[in-house]
């Protein structure tokens, strides 16, 4: 009986372990493609957001529709290429990155009050008004020297969360 | 992940079988951390936890393990076990199989001979009518069991007819209620199904009251609701029998339970069912196959076997409600079974999760955003 895994080969998985930049080992793409294959009901070779927001774990995170605009309908390279900033072997700098991404809406390299304000509205829903919410972000902002005007770019970023100690990590079973 | 336990604890199957999962009832939110002291920038911009709760549900979540099918172990790996297990095919499917059939049309033709002259000629003695009926539907039950070579061990006492008890079990396969069916006929509430499987509901087990329902029709819940109190009233009705996840699990996990069936104010007897996967996945995927492959599916294998345990009954305790009430009946079945127990509703198979789950977890980010702005 052969399942979905034995359809890759050696040369698949070295060339997807290039495109993420070795991020991951060759048993975890292949645990990432049989995942893959599991949520891509289908068969289309993408996940679709639909099959995304069928895993409720992940269709109740904050962060669902933020996180879904990104990884809407990527192939398994990209797939395990956006995954990647979560391996264990991603450099700060790569994860930071990823913040980034998230936050910059229009992908201009430039994050925005406005930016800022919205992840903190999915956040934080409607246990904060909006108004309280921008006096808290304008005070933060204030006290990190920024101003509401500012427009934040990755190095800013790098150095606003590069001390703080981040820990994004996602462990790939393997089995 | 089951060898590194292996290694921790050389019994491990065992005690797994005896102790509860509890560790894995998913804590909402827990990941947000608690820290402390004045609120930074980088603590609003910090998304990392959250990011990587999205990212651990792409990788794996324990939704979706519920519903995962176990391929089984293949053993035909080498010079002497592969011609065995060719064998084994053969025999299977050429000799087994044909066998099986013809043991279960046999069944069909003596209840089906039976079951008519009973149904229409003893319409005036309706006492005589129904015991015979019983008797009836529970033989092809066992005829069914027989086509595939059912090992069952049936564990504490038989179930005998009270009024004001129902019995809940966790369902993996409707093969659950086949089980079930020919030590006692149970009256089952199910979703009514298509083809010939819906045709047997609405024809013979209609006779010993099984409730069908639409899981699609919302004014459906109501009447079925109806008819349950009814049916658990009445004195001399067959003991009732609800699958409360309502939705078929793997038997390695269970899902929440409806509360359905712990509002009825009668005394619930539960019922653990244990498949052991050595021949045949038991798991009816019913997006995956039709109830007739799974049947040819478990008719071709070498053998089910299972383990029923009736355990004892519960009551609501003062001050419990049915929701709590379910969760305990939950508890005990899944220890029995060896299930571990997910915090999640099967018919998120269907739908989405509300977003009160959401909610909770912008709640507690909210909050801690509100604490920390205050502290100096």
């Amino acid at each position: 009986m052969g399942n979905s895994s034995s359809m890759l080969t050696q040369y698949d998985i070295e060339e997807v372990q290039q495109h993420c930049s070795n991020a991951f080992s060759q048993q975890e793409i292949v645990s990432l493609y049989k995942r893959f294959c599991q949520l891509d009901r289908n068969g289309g070779g993408f996940v679709s957001s639909e099959e995304f927001l069928s895993v409720p774990e992940f269709a109740v995170n904050p962060l669902s529709q933020r996180v879904l605009r990104m990884v809407d309908g990527l192939n398994f390279k990209e797939f395990v290429a956006f995954l990647s900033a979560f391996s264990p072997r991603a450099t700060l700098q790569q994860k930071i990155e990823f913040i980034f991404k998230v936050y910059d809406s229009d992908g201009n390299g430039k994050v925005t009050f406005n930016d800022m304000l919205d992840v903190l509205h999915d956040l934080t829903g409607q246990f904060i008004s909006e108004n309280q919410r921008k006096q808290v972000l304008t005070q933060v902002l204030e006290e990190a020297g920024y101003t509401k005007e500012s427009l934040l770019v990755l190095s800013d970023f790098v150095k606003i969360l590069g001390s703080s100690g981040l820990k994004m990590e996602v462990e790939v079973p393997v089995d | 992940m089951s060898s590194n336990q292996g290694k921790l604890k050389p019994s491990s199957s065992e005690l797994d079988l005896d102790r509860p999962n509890i560790e894995d009832y998913l804590p909402s939110g827990a990941s947000i951390q608690e820290p402390h002291g004045k609120l930074r920038l980088s603590d609003l911009l910090d998304i990392s936890p959250i990011l990587t709760e999205a990212a651990g549900a792409i990788v794996d979540d324990s939704f979706t393990r519920c519903f995962k099918s176990n391929s089984p172990e293949p053993w035909n790996w080498n010079v002497y076990l592969f011609p065995l297990w060719c064998f084994g095919v053969v025999f299977r499917y050429l000799i087994l199989f044909p066998a099986r059939a013809i043991v279960l049309t046999i069944g069909w033709i003596i209840f089906l001979s039976c079951f008519i002259p009973v149904h229409f000629l003893l319409k005036g003695n309706d006492a005589l009518r129904k015991k015979l009926e019983r008797v009836l539907v529970e033989l092809i039950c066992s005829f069914f069991v027989a086509s595939w070579t059912g090992v069952v061990k049936y564990h504490g006492p038989r179930p005998s007819m009270r009024p004001k008890q129902v019995f809940v079990a966790n369902h993996t396969s409707m093969i659950d209620f086949i089980i079930l069916e020919q030590m006692t006929a149970f009256a089952v509430i199910m979703q009514k199904h298509p083809g010939w499987v819906g045709l047997l509901q609405s024809t013979i087990l209609e006779s010993v009251g099984c409730i069908w329902f639409n899981r699609s029709e919302a004014k459906d819940r109501e009447i079925v609701a109806k008819k349950l109190r009814e049916h658990s009233q009445g004195a001399d009705n067959n003991p009732l029998l609800i699958f409360p996840e309502g939705t078929c699990v793997n038997n390695q996990y269970s899902v929440m339970f409806k509360k359905g069936a712990f509002e009825l104010g009668c005394t619930v007897c539960p019922v653990a069912i244990k498949y052991n996967k050595i021949f045949v996945d038991a798991f009816w995927n019913s997006r995956k196959q039709s109830f007739t492959m799974h049947l040819l599916q478990l008719m071709t294998s070498w053998a089910v076997v299972c383990d029923v345990w009736y355990l004892e009954p519960q009551n609501l305790r003062p001050g419990e409600t049915a929701i709590e009430f379910a969760e305990r009946v939950r508890d005990i079945i899944s220890v029995r079974a060896g299930l571990r127990k997910v915090p999640w509703d099967g018919y998120l198979k269907y739908s989405r999760p509300s977003p009160k789950h959401r909610e909770r977890k912008q709640q507690s980010f909210a909050e801690s955003v509100l604490r920390r702005l205050e502290e100096k």
